[in-house]
């Protein structure tokens, strides 16, 4: 098995989507549904991935 | 006039019936939506799990082992154990052919534990899913 090296950023993004698409399916009834929870639940990681980014870049000094 | 509180009932259904698909969408991601025809589902949850699952190896992230000490350890070592072995057949036929990565410090490692828990919860969610198809709480 090949081994891959993510950024920190890629690793979380990838964790976003794949955890988004699991919760979208199995949460809502219908596919529209579905799309819109998991396309906003991906929306909800990106900004908190990049708002606690900036908290602990700004909280560092 | 005393309120009437109208109390919706869940359909019962016995454990024979349930119990082999929620078996069936652990040992196999996916196999449960399989089984009960919902195909596309089905191949959205397996492709879920078995890509956060191989992100998990190829991050050479490690399995947790249960172990015992202070109260924090022995919740995140076994119940990490137990999270990892929600995978099902990913999760055995990994540790059979001898995976066993052990804990090395470093962000890549760290994400691919990370990946391999996620992984074996990402299928609870499917393996609830099945029952509540299976039990005519959800089409």
């Amino acid at each position: 098995m090949p081994k891959v090296n993510l950024s920190h950023f890629e690793a979380a993004l990838l964790f976003a989507l794949l955890c988004s698409v699991v919760l979208g399916v199995v949460t809502k009834k219908t596919d529209q549904e579905r799309l819109r929870y998991g396309l906003r639940s991906f929306g909800y990681f990106v900004a908190v991935m990049f708002g606690l980014g900036w908290l602990m870049y700004l909280g560092h000094g | 006039m005393a309120e009437q509180v109208a109390i919706k009932k869940e359909p019962s259904v016995s454990v024979m019936t349930w119990a082999p698909v929620v078996l069936l969408a652990w040992i196999i991601p996916g196999a449960g939506h399989f089984y009960l025809k919902r195909t596309g589902r089905a191949m959205m949850l397996a492709a879920s799990v078995l890509i956060t699952f191989l992100f998990g190896i190829m991050m050479r992230g490690a399995m947790f082992q249960p172990a015992s000490g202070d109260l924090l350890t022995t919740i995140i070592y076994t119940g990490g154990h137990f999270a990892d072995m929600m995978s099902g057949i990913l999760y055995f036929l990994t540790t059979w052919l001898g995976y066993d990565q052990p804990e090395i410090a470093g962000h890549v490692h760290d994400y691919g534990t990370k990946f391999l828990v996620a992984a074996g919860l990402m299928n609870v969610l499917a393996m609830v899913d099945a029952f509540e198809i299976v039990s005519g709480r959800k089409d």
